[in-house]
């Protein structure tokens, strides 16, 4: 039976009042995707793969001092401006809103790299190399990739093909792929919020990351992209969102860009004194 | 009024071709050790190639680095020779005769050579095919649908290259036809033949002279928009980069393609002084055709500084944080800023100081120091837009970080300068780096009588 592919558009949203910088989404997408080791060399020399990383940053002076964390991801712009630099097409937008990376066609002339204004591209400088006793907790749905190519972000696509195929087409779990009964039983066979969600989300204690189809009424980030998308119709049109009545905002929006991922703003309960 | 005395169509010949018909001692001494160094450039290609990326300075924000610096640097070379053939041949400038051809050779090879930056420049060299059309027996893919993407720079930058390259490889042939054929009467056996094949059966009829004329005038005409195109594309390749900030500028197309002309320009002075030198050709490369490419180099190396000078202006104007911040990795960070001050002191200051005095003009040894120093300069310009514009990318100052080139870079680097000068001593070898018949033209011309008390030219061109 093929059942008529749902249109979705993947979001995720970012809390950043309830990250806590844990590095548990770090760690859970070094495991999801088959990413290398990384080394103190890699990280000294400013070639860790970090598909996602936790940036941290210092507000006020010591010791007056907070400290600030972010979750930085690759943002699966809408206008991404890694994609039309492709010469190859090795980057692109599919129709689910995701950017996608073909790592076959990928030449390596790293101009999405520069042409990405969150560096959330991640160049092979080397071969990826794992020790022998690793090798068998390699994710057999995520491709290894070779030196000398990109790679990024992808909001675990394999997790989603996954998910497609056992609840559009065979009514299964999505993720453990076992045969629903009883009252769990879902009454609707497409993809939604919890049928999917990337190993960040799923492994993030405080709940600071969300992710769901942006359509999904019942999901819990429709309303987020609602108020953001929003916000872009109104600057727009040369109108002016009062900044200090949302939390909603996207990364370098000015860089017109569009992210599916969308952060809002911690709410400080003591803010620091400003000298 | 020329300078120098009248020279003999005969005495032309003999000097000019002594190179050709008897190679100097020095010879296969010089070109075996630039062969060695080109060879231990591609070894250190072939050792990036095979350990993978992780042998150069390069990391995540600074992704571009000393290649490209490199392959924009070669392509500015590259301009000198239509701007010297063309534009001086349209614009009838005598002084330009002995300057033409070591330029527009300059510029085939300087082309040549900045094209193998980008090549070993990607991560997966064997793959190019999919990106450039770099072989003529390997087409594109086209029967399993795969096309390059034609959005990106990437692709429109060696289109425009290519196109350069090619169609000055044939403003050099035509332009050479004349004096292969008196190669080809002048040599015997197997050079006889493959001269002979060069000159395209060349006799020297006024109908050959009047279509060859023709050629070089159409080819001339044709080559000026590629000329003007092909660095501003080298420039968009940075201009059209959205997320770097400094890069992300309108000026970059007439920044470039000035700027390409002052090194190139410059770089063709040096070329002729030292064969000059090498070659004893006093007679042709006379101190007044030094001193007329100096005084061109001193209006271009103006309108070059006005682009230098609004490109930081527009960058402090904006005031924004992001911008700043280049502009602060480039002023007061060292050793950037030490950097910055000596590529403006020997881009502008130095070189045009010195080419401000007559005397200093006509001096060799002052006018070579001047135009090594701009062609360091202008390597350091391209190297300071495309590194601190990516180590300050955008205000994500966790990512920001700095860039050390290897040893490997620096290697290679040096070896694409060996290449282009052993393939110029290569066709120094087989071709006249100074046309005859261009030199003969210019004798003819400047040839004077006496009527009475005045002194007339004794021929005048017909326009």
């Amino acid at each position: 039976m093929v059942t008529k592919r749902t249109e979705h558009k993947w979001g995720m949203v970012v809390d950043l009042d309830r990250c806590t910088g844990c590095q548990a989404c770090v760690v859970a997408c070094q495991a999801e995707n088959n990413i290398p080791i990384n080394t103190k060399d890699y990280f000294q020399q400013r070639r860790a793969y970090e598909w996602i990383r936790i940036e941290r940053y210092w507000e006020g002076e010591f010791p007056n001092v907070k400290a600030r964390f972010i979750p930085i991801l690759c943002q699966h712009c809408e206008n991404a401006p890694c994609e039309p630099v492709c010469p190859v097409f090795a980057t692109y937008h599919n129709d689910e809103g995701l950017n996608v990376q073909i790592y076959n066609r990928c030449i390596g002339t790293r101009y999405c790299s520069v042409n990405c204004p969150y560096s959330v591209r991640m160049f092979n400088y080397w071969q990826p190399n794992w020790p022998d006793r690793f090798r068998n907790q390699l994710n057999p749905d995520v491709t290894v990739r070779t030196r000398g190519i990109m790679e990024k972000c992808t909001f675990c696509v394999q997790r989603l093909r996954r998910g497609e195929v056992n609840v559009e087409r065979r009514g299964l779990e999505p993720l453990t792929g076992e045969r629903i009964t009883g009252e769990k039983k879902l009454n609707y066979r497409q993809m939604k919020e919890g049928n999917y969600l990337p190993a960040c989300v799923q492994s993030c204690p405080t709940n600071a990351l969300q992710f769901s189809d942006q359509h999904d009424e019942t999901g819990p980030v429709k309303e987020r992209f609602d108020e953001a998308n929003e916000q872009i119709e109104t600057r727009h049109h040369g109108g002016h969102v009062d900044e200090s009545h949302t939390r909603v905002y996207r990364l370098f929006e000015e860089v017109g860009t569009k992210p599916n991922v969308i952060y809002l703003k911690k709410v400080d309960s003591f803010p620091l004194e400003k000298a | 009024m020329q300078e120098g005395k009248p020279l003999s169509s005969k005495q032309i010949n003999r000097e000019l071709l002594l190179t050709i018909l008897n190679s100097p001692k020095w010879f296969f001494t010089t070109i075996s050790l630039l062969g060695m160094i080109v060879l231990f450039a591609m070894g250190a290609a072939g050792i990036m190639i095979n350990q993978g990326f992780g042998v150069t300075g390069l990391n995540r924000p600074v992704m571009w680095g000393f290649f490209i610096t490199n392959f924009v640097f070669w392509i500015g070379i590259s301009h000198a020779g239509v701007m010297l053939s063309a534009i001086l041949r349209l614009s009838k400038a005598e002084w330009r005769r002995p300057a033409t051809r070591a330029a527009e050779i300059l510029t085939v090879f300087s082309l040549m050579t900045a094209m193998t930056m980008p090549l070993i420049h990607t991560g997966r060299p064997w793959r190019t095919v999919y990106w450039i059309y770099t072989l003529p027996f390997v087409p594109y893919d086209y029967a399993r649908g795969i096309w390059p993407n034609i959005r990106t720079p990437l692709v429109w930058d060696p289109s425009a290259v290519y196109t350069y390259l090619t169609s000055s490889i044939l403003f050099v042939l035509v332009a050479l036809i004349p004096d292969f054929a008196v190669l080809r009467d002048r040599t015997t056996g197997i050079s006889h033949r493959i001269y002979g094949m060069l000159a395209m059966g060349w006799q020297g009829n006024p109908r050959q002279w009047k279509l060859q004329v023709i050629a070089g005038v159409l080819l001339s005409a044709l080559i000026l928009p590629v000329f003007v195109s092909v660095h501003s594309i080298v420039s968009w390749d940075f201009g059209m980069a959205v997320s770097v900030k400094s890069w992300h500028s309108t000026i970059f197309a007439p920044y470039f393609v000035v700027g390409a002309v002052h090194s190139g320009v410059s770089a063709v002075a040096f070329v002729l002084i030292l064969l000059r030198y090498v070659y004893g050709w006093q007679n042709y490369i006379r101190h007044e055709h030094i001193d007329a490419l100096a005084r061109l180099l001193v209006v271009v190396a103006t309108g070059w500084f006005y682009f230098l000078v609004m490109e930081i202006v527009f960058g402090f104007y904006g005031r924004e944080a992001d911008e700043i911040a280049v502009r602060n990795f480039q002023f007061m960070v060292t050793p950037w800023n030490i950097w910055m001050m000596i590529f403006v002191g020997v881009t502008y200051f130095l070189p045009v100081g010195i080419w401000l005095s007559r005397s200093a003009r006509r001096n060799l040894w002052i006018m070579s120091l001047a135009c090594i120093s701009v062609n360091i300069g202008m390597w350091l310009e391209r190297f300071l837009i495309i590194v601190p514009g990516l180590a300050r990318k955008q205000l994500l100052t966790f990512d920001w970080y700095t860039y050390r080139p290897s040893p490997i870079e620096w290697i290679i680097v040096g070896g694409t300068f060996a290449m282009v000068t052993m393939l110029m001593l290569i066709v120094a070898r087989v071709a006249p780096l100074i046309p005859l018949y261009d030199i003969k033209e210019g004798e003819i011309l400047r040839t004077e009588i006496k009527i009475g008390r005045v002194t007339v030219p004794a021929v005048y061109r017909e326009d």
